[in-house]
């Protein structure tokens, strides 16, 4: 909690000293909105200067004034995006730190060679040993090692990194703890992962996303028209005979003009970005956590995301004939030196259900048959006894081998337990068929809810797995995913995202392995595990660092918070703008046509307190809703038309009440400060 | 009261009973399916086709589409101009009138009729000839009208198809809407015109001796024809001057009734025909609530205002109504407040009153209808096509309030979209506001106005409205025919017209290209009431910010004088 409150410190230390360097008007100029304030700022500044030479001091009170919060309401904005910058540069200095010089064991023709980890390029094989920094990405080729990734992932736990398969790929920047790994290098420097993960959180390269640009154009437009509105009013008044000073005109300008919203826009990215990163998500791309917002439908795959990564034994179903323990007892010992997680359940559950307790192989004396791929079966020998388990066909080929027959209720108990979403296990001794053992696929705590609230976003959830359609069907129906795509391959899954995408869908998916990669690539959300290939993290346009599936649901809600930020925002901005109307329009007229006092609603003292007022509430609103920036705007998976009705009475209706109380509260505090 | 209220909801009921069925034929033509018109449309079409090397089944993309639109109408403006300046030397001139001038008041009706505006700062029967009338101003008339249909059959089809860039063929939809849309309503209304009274000759003029025992020369003229393709066309271009308040153009309560049901009957009947091409007739539903909301609310303002009159009047102990100055006898109050607000908010123009001698109050609606864009019903194609940039907008704002990319039909919403519709609706609105400010303040602005103090303004700031908003009703009071006036309203009208316009056709290509993706109970529905609201909400959000100061200055300020007791 201490270091969080300094961290708070420094980084808004930090932030307030950025808001002043953000007056650079190169950098102003980027903002339209706030670009017109900084303009209209420096305008009245110098026509506050020039009253101060010309007129005296007691005249210029009430522009001085003007001029002071306009600048304040240009470093409110600057401060707002500073903050949301802050934490994100913070981070960026911490990854730096472990990007720093470290030494490479380089391997040549004649050995390994000791160079400096910035000399690596692509395909360069590098030794790493226990205790040393891994210099860049990279791909095993050899060995297998306890890598250290708290630098990227923040997560303590070491990992498992090896040679072939989907757990190859190493990031450069964190450290090898045990035993030794060979790696080909596969970024050069200042392309690596951790590079454009210090760009990223840093913002450096941050680019307005589709959806800030269109909000940007309207905004322009609002400001376009408001500084037209306000322009053609000094001829309106002329000939109307009444006289307004460029400075109320300005006043005026600035606090039509969607400055809340208009100052706040781009903290509002930064902060979406960073409440990603803080959940251990990276987006390559704006765009993608926009489009993550959009998304109709989510491929996930089971295992591992819908369900469990392993199947467990639930149930013995002996063939007729056979009691129970003798079939637990069978299976038990079929699988006691099988070290699968499917053969650590069986033993399991013999123990659990038949108390049969684990025995000895060795003191057995008996004789272990691993699995092959030829005769997809494994077990043991013991006395006489030739114990096996395996797929129903691999167990009906060898009873029938051995000359026993394959009895019909173990056929129905297979079939069964294929409809129920599991995979059957037959258990045999020699020619005798034992009975089935039912692995099921147990579906993850909780994610039906998930998959209920995505319903509710309106998103359309299937569910890829390689297991047949049965199976698949049971699954999928199990754990509420609204379809599901059966005995899938890469090819399949490209296609149904194509399909999907062709009826104008927009589809996320998450992957993990070289196969996974085109379609992730095609996917228009795709988030690659970080303990994936390098090919996956490549194609997909987020990686996540914890490698947790499920995380894609929360990518879409802050995708969606991020839109409705803005909008509201925005609404409120545009509601705050009548109440603003009210206090300036009597305050300006209202000397030469006194009726119109009608309209001073909130009954403000005199007109320069009544347009005082207005622009320091206009000033005042940009940090108190810095917060919600930040933070964002709550949101819930209800249907579109609740969850409109209620941004609507709280930013639209909100945003017409709030400002009225505010003028009138601090009118009432700049006359008993003598102000005006 | 009662009657008065009960002619307005009859007016309503008659008016979406005749929509109605009306709209399914009109989808038809722009689907391009079977009418029962076609056993005669077709043949003529063939010809005109055939004659102007038109292949009607050539496609255009939004750019070709806009560029044969441009040249259609620079063409017809630069034809109309022509004939103006020459009618002195053609016949069908019984008054011989010589050609019109100056040349800039030439050019500005030519603008005027071509962008369906019909501004006049001329009185028809002292300037033009029926020469001019039937072969310049009626044609403009026919056409401008079918421009305006036909851009709106263009966005409609951007809406609905999918990953294509062609918006369809200008001249097919130029022509069909003309044969099949125009003509023959406007010959059914001619008839029912002329039963009514409504003159139809080329006599000349007739001098008649009056009881007071003065000489009184009385237009003649083929004033039926002219006067239903002025209503049915939103034009709104009177043959007289004196519009549908001279008994010759609008004789009888009836007559006045059946021109405000027809200056809605073809906007309203898009609207509906939108939902119907769309394949969800909600859609065109929820846009059409949200257009007669406002046009309720402007209603009744405008009629309550009239309706309470002028208490300085009262005081002087007038008789109740007070407000009668400017209005005919035979339509009274509500008949006059009910075609000032239906002329208003359908961009027509044609008047039965005059709006300069309303109540500051009665004359603030009518203006802010013009002001908010012509989109409260609005004109033939126009009101439609300006309505959806604001719905455009509407759904921007939406679909960032419930956290999705926005939606409309299915097609997203994204930043070309959201540029060209602000585009559509600023152009305008600038237009609005520079025109009447620069007219403000220079001497060729102010010296023409005829009413001191915030009337005058109002005045001028009417004019650039009516102008920009392709209204073409004249508040009066400003003697409009002069070199400034005459050219700075004939930009407005180019720029109400075409910055619009080429807007909506942009976004109508953009649209076409997307793909459309199924709704789901993410997206927003844009059907129910929330929606209606909101819309009309953005609207009247969009109009008060943007003009509030200049009509506080104006209207506003003139209708609390007056109830202070001082008038202008």
């Amino acid at each position: 909690m201490n270091t969080r409150s300094s961290f708070n410190k420094v980084i808004l230390g930090a932030a307030i000293r950025d808001s002043f360097c953000k007056l650079d008007p190169r950098i102003q100029w980027r903002n339209p909105v706030m670009f017109i304030v900084y303009i209209g700022a420096m305008i009245t500044t110098w026509f506050t200067l020039r009253d101060l030479i010309v007129e005296s001091a007691q005249a210029t009170v009430f522009t001085t004034q003007i001029t002071l919060w306009l600048w304040f309401t240009v470093l409110f904005a600057n401060f707002a995006e500073a903050v949301a910058e802050g934490r994100g540069k913070a981070q960026a200095n911490a990854l730096r730190s472990s990007r720093s010089q470290t030494k490479a064991k380089k391997v040549t023709n004649s050995g390994t060679i000791l160079v400096d980890a910035v000399e690596l390029r692509k395909g360069d094989l590098v030794f790493i040993e226990a205790g040393d920094f891994i210099p860049g990405d990279g791909e095993i080729i050899e060995g297998m090692a306890s890598v250290d990734e708290s630098a990227v992932t923040g997560e303590s736990a070491p990992v498992i990194r090896e040679a072939g398969g989907d757990k190859s790929s190493v990031t450069g920047g964190t450290r090898v703890l045990s035993d030794w790994i060979k790696i080909r290098i596969t970024a050069n420097p200042g392309e690596t992962f951790l590079d454009k993960m210090i760009s990223l959180v840093e913002g450096a390269k941050r680019q307005k996303t589709p959806n800030e640009i269109a909000l940007t154009i309207l905004l322009v437009g609002l400001t376009i028209v408001f500084l037209f509105a306000v322009a053609t009013l000094a001829p309106y008044a002329a000939y109307s005979g009444v006289e307004i000073s460029a400075a109320v005109l300005i006043a005026l300008l600035i606090c039509l003009i969607p400055t809340t919203i208009g100052g706040l826009l781009s903290a509002i990215g930064i902060a979406g970005m960073d409440r990603l990163l803080k959940r251990n998500v990276l987006a390559m791309s704006g765009r993608a956590v926009e489009a993550a917002g959009d998304v109709d439908a989510l491929l996930l795959d089971k295992t591992g995301t819908i369900t469990l990564g392993n199947r467990m034994a639930t149930e013995f179903m002996p063939a007729p004939g056979i009691s129970p323990e003798q079939m637990a007892d069978a299976a038990q010992l079929a699988s006691l030196a099988d070290e699968t997680p499917e053969g650590r359940s069986i033993v399991i559950l013999a123990k659990e259900k038949y108390k049969l307790r684990e025995r000895n192989l060795t003191s057995l004396e008996a004789e272990f048959v691993p699995f092959t791929a030829q005769t997809r079966m494994s077990g043991v020998n013991i006395k006489g006894q030739e114990i096996r388990k395996g797929a129903m066909d691999a167990i009906k080929k060898y009873t029938q081998s051995k000359g026993g027959s394959f009895p019909d209720a173990v056929d129905q108990a297979c079939e069964k337990i294929a409809k129920a979403g599991g995979t059957p296990l037959v258990v045999a001794d020699g020619a005798r068929v034992l009975g089935a053992i039912h692995l099921k696929d147990i579906v993850k705590g909780g994610i039906k809810e998930r998959f209920r609230d995505l319903r509710q976003m309106g998103i359309k959830t299937v569910m890829i797995t390689g297991d047949n359609p049965l199976t698949a069907a049971a699954i999928a129906a199990e754990a509420g995913v609204d379809d599901f795509l059966a005995e899938a391959t890469p090819e399949d899954k490209l296609r149904l995202i194509r399909d999907y995408q062709e009826k104008g869908m927009l589809v996320a998916m998450t992957g993990d392995g070289t196969n996974d990669a085109p379609a992730l690539a095609q996917a228009d959300v795709g988030v690659a595990m970080n303990s994936g290939t390098q090919a996956a993290k490549e194609a997909g346009n987020m990686v996540d660092l914890d490698s947790n599936p499920t995380k894609l649901i929360e990518v879409v809600e802050i995708g969606k918070q991020l839109l409705i930020t803005r909008g509201s925002l925005t609404t409120f901005s545009v509601a705050n703008d009548v109440a603003k109307y009210f206090a300036i329009i009597p305050a300006m007229f209202a000397p030469a046509f006194p009726v119109l006092n009608v309209f001073n609603l909130m009954g403000l003292a005199t007109p320069e307190s009544a347009i005082l007022s207005a622009v320091i509430f206009n000033a005042l609103i940009i940090i108190a809703l810095v917060p919600l920036a930040l933070r964002g705007v709550q949101y819930r998976p209800v249907g579109a038309e609740v969850l409109l009705r209620r941004n609507l009475l709280i930013y639209g209706l909100g945003g017409i009440v709030a400002p009225f109380i505010g003028i009138k509260l601090i009118d009432i505090i700049i006359v008993a400060l003598r102000l005006v | 009261m009662l009657t008065d209220m009960m002619m307005f909801i009859l007016y309503l009921a008659v008016l979406l009973l005749l929509a109605w069925p009306f709209s399914k034929y009109l989808a038809k033509v722009f689907t391009m399916e079977k009418t029962v018109l076609d056993p005669v449309c077709q043949p003529l079409e063939r010809l005109v086709y055939r004659l102007s090397a038109v292949n009607p089944d050539q496609e255009m993309n939004w750019r070709q589409y806009a560029s044969a639109l441009i040249w259609f109408n620079v063409l017809g403006a630069f034809a109309v101009f022509l004939i103006e300046l020459v009618q002195g030397a053609l016949f069908w001139n019984p008054a011989g009138l010589s050609g019109v001038a100056p040349w800039h008041l030439a050019l500005n009706t030519a603008v005027s009729f071509m962008t369906n505006t019909n501004w006049q700062a001329y009185s028809g029967e002292s300037t033009m000839s029926y020469f001019t009338q039937m072969t310049a101003l009626t044609v403009q008339n026919f056409v401008s009208a079918a421009v305006g249909l036909s851009v709106a059959a263009a966005l409609i089809r951007g809406f609905t198809r999918k990953t294509t860039s062609a918006i369809g063929n200008f001249w097919v939809d130029l022509v069909r809407s003309i044969f099949r849309v125009l003509l023959p309503l406007a010959i059914i209304f001619t008839l029912i015109l002329v039963q009514q009274g409504v003159i139809q000759n080329l006599d000349s003029y007739l001098t008649v001796h009056t009881l007071e025992g003065v000489e009184q020369t009385i237009g003649m003229g083929p004033v039926a024809s002219q006067e239903a393709i002025k209503i049915l066309g939103t034009n709104g271009g009177g043959f007289f001057n004196a519009n549908s308040a001279h008994p010759f153009e609008n004789p009888t309560p009836l007559s006045n009734f059946l021109q405000v049901i027809s200056i809605f009957l073809i906007p309203t009947g898009l609207v509906i025909a939108f939902g119907n091409i769309a394949g969800d007739f909600r859609q065109g539903y929820a846009v059409l609530a949200a257009m007669l909301l406002l046009f309720c609310i402007m209603l009744t303002g405008t009629y309550l205002s009239e309706a309470y009159g002028n208490p300085i009047l009262a005081n002087l102990g007038i008789d109740q109504p007070t407000s009668m100055e400017g209005k005919e006898v035979r339509f009274g109050i509500a008949g006059s407040a009910l075609f000032a607000t239906v002329t208003t908010a359908a961009s027509c123009g044609a008047v039965n009153a005059m709006h300069d001698s309303f109540t500051p109050l009665g004359g603030f609606f009518p203006l802010v209808q013009m002001k908010l864009g012509e989109v409260i019903v609005g004109g033939v194609g126009a009101g439609f096509y300006g309505m959806m940039l604001f719905v455009v907008l509407t759904v921007f704002i939406v679909g960032l309030m419930v956290g999705r990319t926005p939606e409309y039909l299915g097609k997203k919403i994204e930043a070309r979209e959201t540029k060209m519709a602000t585009l559509g609706i600023l152009l305008p609105a600038v237009m609005m506001l520079t025109g009447s400010a620069l007219a403000a303040v220079i001497e060729a602005g102010t010296s023409v106005v005829l009413n001191p103090g915030p009337h005058g303004l109002s005045e001028i700031v009417y004019a650039f409205a009516s102008a920009a908003g392709n209204n073409g009703s004249a508040f009066a009071g400003l003697s409009a025919n002069s070199l400034f006036y005459n050219l700075m309203l004939a930009l407005s009208m180019l720029v109400g017209r075409f910055g619009v316009i080429l807007p909506v056709l942009a976004i109508a290509g953009s649209m076409a290209e997307k793909k459309t993706s199924p709704p789901g109970p993410g997206t927003f529905p844009t059907t129910g009431w929330l929606f209606v609201i909101l819309l009309a909400g953005i609207i009247l959000i969009v109009g008060a910010l943007t003009f509030l100061p200049v009509l506080t200055l104006g209207p506003i300020v003139e209708q609390l004088l007056m109830l202070q007791g001082s008038m202008f």
